[in-house]
């Protein structure tokens, strides 16, 4: 019998910061603009320049270890981390060794480690790449982006599998959206992942040596990342070789894992503090700004939802994950009493309808919703038809009432009328309905069908069968 | 005290290039150093923070003001090499 594995996986996460300015100077952030239009002595590295913190970077830090439920320091420093490379002109990066911000706290089902802030790198674009001088092996350096304000956010190894990890990244993008302090565009980069991972046998408590995983720049790339870094770790133990501690690139378009840097060059950063900044001491005053900025975040919300308004968990998870239809969902909600799920679902067909669109920017004002919840709900219209009064109020707006009377649309209760109509569709059917007599009421679908053509989808379903039922004598 | 591997070490890091003299002589110069250092531990520091700083100052904080950039061509004068645009380097890959 073969030893099952149990993965254990950690991630790095840096985000980058949606302020104005970076890190350490006034120049401002830029996506997209043409290469070293955004520099200064500070971001270049320039001897004599000295760095001053932003202010709003501290600010978001704040509220993401709000978010995350962290313990804020009350003293944090900046530290210099020192390495050569050539997206790094000072000869090291201006980071946060034993005094972050941010240490501990959990989001779902993951404990978070620390997060700090630091400043990114410039961007190296190798020619090769660029095709832009031919037959060269230089690299262009582009320093617009280097210094943009960085949170690193390191979480505690308590992911188990690739899914968890691509689930637990979606929900942390969406509550630093949410907070608004980062676009979290992966293809963009101002979100990025790396993956601590090593296995174990199943049920042991030791730790086995682990690989890091780099920069997987989509949520697919980090499922296929780290499964095939789980299979390929197993594949060693299996053989009885050694799992080697080393930093790994996955490439997605061969789906092959190699390595990145050579192990002799073992890092050692030499970090010591940051001899032209001082340290940061948290205000109460800096905190009750940071704590007013945050909203209800996703997970949060998706628990009131679920316990309060009994909403289904798919339902909770839609809504909480974005957060224009929770706003929305909960308008529709104060116009008047209906069921929360009734109209969790109506608000999620109008969403299917609007595309990413803010329903709130929509024709479907939140109280034309309700009544159409309303119509539902009193049997006034059947669901077929309230879908097509839902399109004409995304198309055109207006009062489902007076739309469900302009077109005809109300529901064809009990009553003579569809009785009749059910009478013509078991004679129109007679196969069909011998089949149910003789008990498959699965044969009802053609006289269903024939009563819905009649009535152009008016007629209740549910209705249509008790009354085939009576009159088979059922 | 500093041996010559270390002083190899930390040479590699800081990417200088050190004659067999001048290893030697480093080895006793770093290691004079650290013994003048380690003459603090002499004291008793019980409950002394760990100083990084000689001044008392915290939070000198920037409010997150645009300031005028450089102009690239000015960023770019003492630049090795360019390409009009960026900083041309060695490819670090190469």
């Amino acid at each position: 019998m073969s030893t099952a594995y149990e993965p254990v996986i950690g991630l790095e996460i840096h985000v980058q910061l949606k302020t104005r300015t970076k890190m350490f100077c006034g120049c401002e952030l830029s996506f997209g603009d043409p290469p070293n239009v955004h520099t200064c002595p500070v971001c270049l590295g320039l001897p004599g320049a000295l760095p001053a913190v932003n202010a709003r970077a501290i600010h978001y830090g704040l509220m993401i270890g709000l978010a995350l439920g962290s313990e804020l320091a009350p003293r944090s420093v900046f530290h210099r981390k020192n390495y050569f490379y050539p997206d790094l002109p000072k000869g090291y990066q201006i980071s946060q060794y034993d005094l972050p911000l941010c240490r501990g706290g959990r989001l779902g089902d993951v404990r978070i480690h620390r997060v700090h802030l630091e400043e990114d790198a410039a961007k190296l674009v190798h020619v090769g790449e660029s095709g832009r001088i031919h037959g060269s092996d230089a690299s262009i350096v582009d320093f617009n982006r280097g210094g943009t304000p960085l949170a690193e956010i390191v979480t505690e190894p308590d992911i188990r599998s690739a899914e968890q990890a691509r689930d637990w990244l979606q929900l942390l993008r969406v509550t630093l959206r949410q907070l608004g302090v980062s676009d979290v565009n992966m293809e963009e980069g101002s979100l990025r992942c790396d993956a601590n991972i090593s296995i174990r046998p199943a049920g042991s408590d030791e730790l086995g040596t682990k690989t890091e995983l780099k920069n997987m720049n989509s949520f697919r790339f980090i499922e296929q990342g780290i499964k095939a870094e789980i299979e390929r770790q197993e594949a060693l133990l299996r053989a009885g070789e050694p799992v080697v501690q080393e930093t790994l690139h996955f490439d997605p378009r061969t789906g092959r894992i190699t390595s990145l840097r050579s192990k002799e060059e073992a890092h050692d950063y030499r970090y010591f503090p940051e001899p032209d900044l001082v340290p940061i001491d948290i205000t109460d005053e800096m905190l009750e700004a940071a704590r007013a900025e945050v909203p209800e975040l996703p997970a949060e919300r998706q628990e009131r939802y679920r316990t309060q308004l009994g909403l289904n968990e798919d339902s909770a998870k839609l809504l909480a994950d974005r957060v224009e239809l929770a706003e929305y969902f909960e308008s529709v909600l104060a116009v008047n009493g209906s069921e929360p799920q009734a109209v969790a679902n109506w608000v999620t067909e109008l969403a299917a309808r609007l595309d990413e669109g803010d329903p709130a920017a929509s024709k479907v004002e939140p109280g034309a919703l309700a009544a159409l919840v309303g119509l539902l709900s009193d049997k006034a219209i059947t669901v077929g038809a309230a879908r097509q009064v839902l399109d004409r109020l995304v198309a055109e707006g207006g009062d489902p009432k007076a739309i469900v009377e302009a077109e005809g649309l109300g529901a064809i209760g009990g009553g003579e009328e569809l009785a009749g109509l059910v009478a013509e569709a078991i004679a129109a059917n007679a196969d069909a309905a011998e089949k149910i007599k003789a008990g498959n009421m699965k044969a009802i679908g053609p006289i269903i069908g024939h009563v819905m053509k009649a009535t152009k989808g008016r007629a209740d379903g549910g209705e249509v069968t008790r009354l085939v039922r009576e009159q088979l004598g059922l | 005290m500093i041996d010559r591997e270390q002083v190899l070490h930390v040479a590699r890091l800081a990417r200088l290039q050190l004659t067999d003299d001048e290893v030697e002589r480093m080895a006793g110069e770093l290691s004079a150093i650290l013994a003048h250092v380690e003459r603090i531990g002499e004291l008793d520091l019980e409950g002394v923070e760990p100083t990084s700083h000689v001044v008392e100052v915290s939070n000198a904080l920037r409010p997150d003001e645009p300031r005028p950039s450089l102009p690239r061509e000015v960023a770019l004068a003492n630049a090795p090499d360019t390409d009009g645009e960026g900083f041309l380097v060695p490819s670090p890959q190469a």
